[in-house]
């Protein structure tokens, strides 16, 4: 019979509230919410910061999903007929690659706004640029599907331009999902209630859009 | 009321067991070549599935039997052991009785799946569709003709879309609603889908294989006796999929060639 | 991104009826709600079966009633063997989906989960809201089908290409009632999309003080393990679903093939690929069943520890054998394809993954039974369901044993073996999970017991009715009797009739059974015996150390500090031999340390 003996709760060190260290995934708050910090949270990541990774993770997913359909159906297949993307996609990719820089530019002011050193200028701008550009590509991508259309290419033409709209028109709607995050991040810093990890998801999900956009690209240039 | 339900555990699990070992409903005897390496391999997992079930069911009524309503000085014990015990024999039992089948399995399924068909086996071609199988046979030429979809026509009986008058190959071509083949003879069956999934099932020949619509797939076997059997379609393809089948005739080679020759009249 | 201060800790409880009950965001009524959505769907799947039942032991017989569901499908109440295949695939869809996946997962998840890591509340009570919400939409479109258009689809709940997407042309239901079906099930994989997220950061991110990964039991675990599982497949089956609402209403060629001709037209498709939908269809499918079957090892076990009076032999050996099973059976899937034109290299290489799953499945079994010597078993309606569990679990698992093994898939592959092993497999062991659950959690749901007699009754005849209805099914496969046949007009499948009348009048007595089951959980829920005070069963997790039921907070406006590994059994203790997660009570142990 032995004795077990019940260690004390220990609390984890990096669970600890970080609140003078700046950078991702941290969880200081602009402002504390009410000053009355719940224990909850005083033991735990901001759930926004994990989530962002499962939200990635499943969208990695589909569109893992829709490539396997693009490789496997190309594959069995005599039908297919190749075409030439429009060249108003290559403009889209610069948009979205430097709406990434914008909104890191925006993320690191929020930053030193936050941490109440020197007053910078507020960095909602930044966000608006950023919120700009992304409208930008989607209204690029609309072009491109115009143009597209405009040659006789409807999604049920071929297998090749069904995958192309199928593609497009889905990370297009996944950026306008990611605009209305940018769009809420916004009203939250104007109404000085925004935690930084919010706009840490925001801006993970933002650079992970233009990342997928750049291996879409790469998908449909190599296999159109 | 635990022992109660230990018994009855064990009841179920002996008259579970009874009709597998009297064979109440076995499968059919096997009519292939290739079916015997099958029939083994089912009848060794038959008789590690049936002891591996066996054995947890009587322990699991055993323990309930043993433990439910202690007394109220009896002390809690371990099982010896413990966890580790357990994962040691999972993995060595288990595992090894599990790859052992795996790599015995492998053995009758490259017989089926992984052998090419003998130069001289004689091609067959199935064509199923909604809800039916139509059977063709090369002809004298040893050819099959060419298949056009837009001429399939039910209502004139061209099946296939042939095109007779165009077509040289296709003129012999013998097309019928039932399988003849000769007993001893490999068979290269080319199995093409003429609208959705169907399924090619022998229950006697040991041969089960889906037809891929837009891909044509084939198969081969052997028929070592003589009789007639059921050919049933077992991927659901619609409402008629209950009524979707066709008779397989094994025949000696002298009846072989008089069917064919009946067949080629009637062409 | 939501506001996590603002909802997960400090959303005041609701005053209007519609945000209480209706949209409520509280976990503990979404749990409820998705309860009782899965009670309705299961009863509705087991009317169904029914009838496929009826019909198939007596091909002629009139149902009563059945011809005010569909008259073309049943004129004068006698089915037509496209009506059946339509129920047929009804049955499979509601219970795969909205019965197995819903209940275990959704419904004791969303209550529990956020209550055994010590949480308020879910990280993100909308998207919480949204997931029922959305799962409900889905429920009302798949029925929508049994009154729209010429009726359901009658492909199954497997939905092949290209039956899926040629559209009316190959039968009834396949052109509306495919473009249903698929809308359903997209919309239901967002549903457990949302639902998955919520999971996966509840247990991540909301656990109290103390509570470390290696605390919480084996219940959360379960539910963690198989919302990743969720994640995984739910977002692969919706493009797959996309896709078919396209080949039908866009008039895109992903999964018809070129050439196919029906009723002499050639149709106006061109190359698609019909193994591409099976191939992202079972790449869902085969995780699917984990994700009905992984919840349940976890509620058994919790349960069966609760009853034991002792833990499990090991905590972590299950805990890794269940997260090995998530793992194995995203490389398992193409066991389902043996004989459907996949390369057979490809068959080998799926067949020992799929032997090789064996182990873990075999490893928890073990563990759960193993642990039950020496214990101090308590017999009750939740024990009694979750040692059932086992039984049935080990009954339809040996069956995959010949199933994973290409060779003798030729001779099984849609057979009524297959019917058989799944059914019970994930289909009874799920089903006993779910009612152990129930059981086992009713008083700190609604503060009054069920009622044990009834609770009896309902085991014994479900478990020997759901022995006598699956394990002639395996007989039959192993004779050779084809799955999906409306009749059986072969001259080969004639003498099996008797067998199939046998199995009927198994499934009408032990669906019957489930009617006890019914009134037990309606009456107990107003008229029950009260629950005599918190922790009826002497358990120790955290759900038993909150009032009953919880407050809206889940632990009234403090929070829980745990001390101790989850299952404290068999241990002296000021309260008896337990010792609660929350009690910072030092305690000696009975039994040895492992």
């Amino acid at each position: 019979m032995a004795t077990t003996v019940h260690e004390p709760p220990q609390i984890d060190p990096r669970r600890l509230p970080r609140q003078r260290q700046s950078g991702n995934g941290d969880w200081g708050n602009l402002r504390p919410s009410d000053g009355n910090v719940r224990v909850a949270l005083e033991y735990s990541p901001p759930p926004s910061s994990t989530a962002i990774w499962v939200v990635l993770f499943a969208v990695t997913m589909m569109f893992a999903a829709f490539s396997s359909a693009l490789i496997v159906r190309k594959g069995s297949s005599l039908d297919w007929q190749g075409f030439a993307l429009p060249s108003i996609l290559y403009f889209n990719t610069l948009v979205l690659i430097v709406s990434s820089l914008t909104l890191e530019v925006a993320r690191r002011r929020v930053t030193t706004f936050m941490g109440g050193g020197i007053q910078v200028e507020n960095p909602t701008r930044w966000l608006y640029v950023t919120l700009f550009l992304g409208l930008l590509f989607v209204a690029g991508q609309y072009v491109a599907w115009s143009q597209l259309r405009a040659e006789g290419l409807y999604l049920a033409t071929n297998p090749s331009s069904s995958f192309f709209y199928l593609l497009t028109v889905t990370h297009a709607l996944h950026v306008l999902g990611g605009l209305g995050g940018l769009l809420y991040v916004i009203r939250k810093l104007n109404r000085s209630a925004l935690r930084r990890n919010q706009l840490v998801a925001t801006a993970r999900y933002w650079h992970f859009m233009g990342l997928l956009w750049v291996y879409l690209l790469l998908l449909l240039w190599m296999k159109l | 009321m635990a022992k109660f339900f230990a018994i009855t555990i064990i009841i179920i699990a002996i008259a579970s067991a009874i009709p597998i070992l009297r064979h109440t409903w076995a499968p059919p005897e096997d009519i292939s070549t290739h079916g015997a390496l099958i029939d083994e391999q089912l009848s060794e997992t038959m008789a590690e599935a049936g002891i591996s079930f066996l054995a947890a069911q009587f322990v699991l009524a055993f323990f309930i039997w043993k433990f439910s309503n202690p007394a109220p000085d009896a002390k809690l014990k371990n099982f010896p052991g413990g966890a580790k015990g357990l994962v040691i024999a999972a993995f060595l039992v288990v595992g090894i009785e599990v790859m052992a089948l795996g790599i015995f399995g492998a053995k009758a399924w490259a017989n089926v799946y992984l052998t090419p068909p003998a130069a001289d086996a004689m091609p067959i071609q199935v064509q199923a569709g909604q809800f039916a199988f139509y059977f063709r046979y090369p002809g004298p030429d040893g050819k099959f003709g060419a298949t056009h979809p837009e001429l399939i026509n039910e209502g004139q009986q061209n099946y296939y879309g042939l095109d007779p008058e165009h077509d040289v190959d296709a003129r012999d071509d013998i097309v019928a609603a039932e399988m003849a083949i000769p007993v001893n003879k490999e068979i290269h069956l080319l199995m093409h889908s003429k609208d959705v999934g169907h399924s090619f099932y022998v229950r006697e020949l040991r041969v089960q294989q889906d037809f891929v619509p837009g891909l044509d797939v084939s198969l081969h076997f052997t028929a070592t006796k003589v009789g007639k059997y059921e050919i049933v379609c077992t991927q659901l393809c619609g409402l008629g999929h209950y009524n979707m089948k066709a008779y397989l005739e094994v025949l000696s080679q002298q009846d072989f060639d008089d069917w064919m020759k009946k067949e080629t009249a009637m062409q | 991104m939501h506001d996590v201060a603002a909802h997960a800790a400090h959303h005041a409880p609701p005053t209007s009826f519609i945000r209480k009950h209706v949209f409520s965001l509280d976990h503990k009524v979404i749990g409820k709600q998705y309860y009782a959505l899965a009670l309705v769907a299961a009863f509705v799947g087991m009317f169904l079966s029914w009838f496929m039942r009826i019909h198939l032991a007596w091909n002629d017989t009139a149902i009563p009633g059945l011809q005010l569901l569909s008259k073309t499908g049943a004129p004068g109440g006698v089915m037509t063997p496209e009506y059946y295949l339509q129920l047929m695939t009804m049955h499979g869809t509601i219970m795969v989906f909205f019965v197995l996946t819903t209940a275990p997962f959704a419904a004791f998840g969303n209550y529990f989960l956020p209550i055994q890591v010590g949480a308020e509340d879910m990280p993100f009570p909308h998207f919480n809201m949204m997931s029922f919400w959305v799962t409900f939409v889905a429920f009302l479109v798949l029925m929508s089908s049994f009154i729209l258009g010429d009726g359901p689809t009658l492909g199954g709940w497997t939905q092949y290409a290209p039956l899926n997407a040629v559209g009316s042309v190959a039968g009834p239901g396949q052109g509306l009632g495919v473009v249903l079906w698929a809308t359903s099930i997209g919309l239901f994989c967002v549903g457990q999309l949302l639902g998955s997220l919520n999971f996966i950061t509840t247990t991540l991110d909301l656990r109290v003080k103390g509570m470390s990964l290696m605390r919480l039991p084996l219940t959360a675990w379960a539910w963690f393990i198989t919302s990743c599982m969720g994640l995984t497949a739910f977002a692969v089956l919706m493009p797959a679903c996309i896709l078919v609402i396209l080949d039908h209403v866009a008039g895109t060629s992903f999964f018809v093939a070129s050439n196919l001709v029906i009723n002499d037209q050639v149709q106006p498709h061109s190359g698609g690929s019909t193994l591409l939908w099976q191939h992202l269809f079972w790449f869902f499918g085969h995780p699917e069943v984990y994700i009905a079957i992984v919840p349940g090892l976890g509620i058994v076990s919790h349960i069966l520890i609760t009853n034991m009076r002792k833990p499990m032999l090991s905590h972590r050996t299950l805990i890794y054998s269940m997260g090995a099973l998530a793992v194995l059976s995203y490389m398992v899937y193409g066991h389902h394809m043996f004989v459907s034109g996949m390369n057979p290299f490809s068959s080998l290489a799926f067949s020992f993954p799929t032997l090789v799953i064996t182990i873990p499945s075999t490893i928890v079994v073990l563990v759960q039974v193993f642990s039950l010597y020496g214990s101090k078993l308590r017999i009750n309606s939740a024990s009694l369901f979750s040692l059932g569990f086992i039984s049935m679990f080990v009954a339809g698992g040996v069956s995959g044993f010949f199933l994973a093994q290409p060779s003798i898939d030729i001779m099984l592959h849609a057979t009524y073996f297959v019917v058989g092993h799944f059914h019970m497999v994930m289909g009874v062991a799920a089903m006993f999970g779910i009612f152990a659950g129930t059981y086992f959690w009713f008083p700190k749901m609604t503060g009054r017991m069920m009622n044990e007699t009834l609770g009896k009754a309902h085991f014994w005849l479900s478990f020997v009715g759901a022995y006598c209805i699956f394990m002639p099914f395996h007989y039959l496969g192993l004779a050779g009797n084809v799955r999906r046949y409306s009749s059986f007009v072969d001259d080969f499948l004639q003498p099996l009739i008797p067998v199939h009348r046998f199995i009927t009048v198994a499934a009408l007595l032990t669906g019957a059974a489930q009617l006890i089951f019914l009134y037990n959980l309606i009456h107990s829920r107003f008229w029950g015996k009260l629950a005599p005070n918190d922790n009826p069963w002497e358990a120790t997790s955290l759900e038993w150390s909150t009032a009953t039921p919880p407050p809206f907070d889940n632990f009234g406006g403090k929070h829980p500090v745990v001390y101790h590994d989850p299952y404290q059994y068999g241990v002296q203790s000021s309260v008896g031999d337990y010792v609660m997660q929350t009690s910072p009570e030092q305690v000696k142990t009975e039994s040895d340390e492992q």
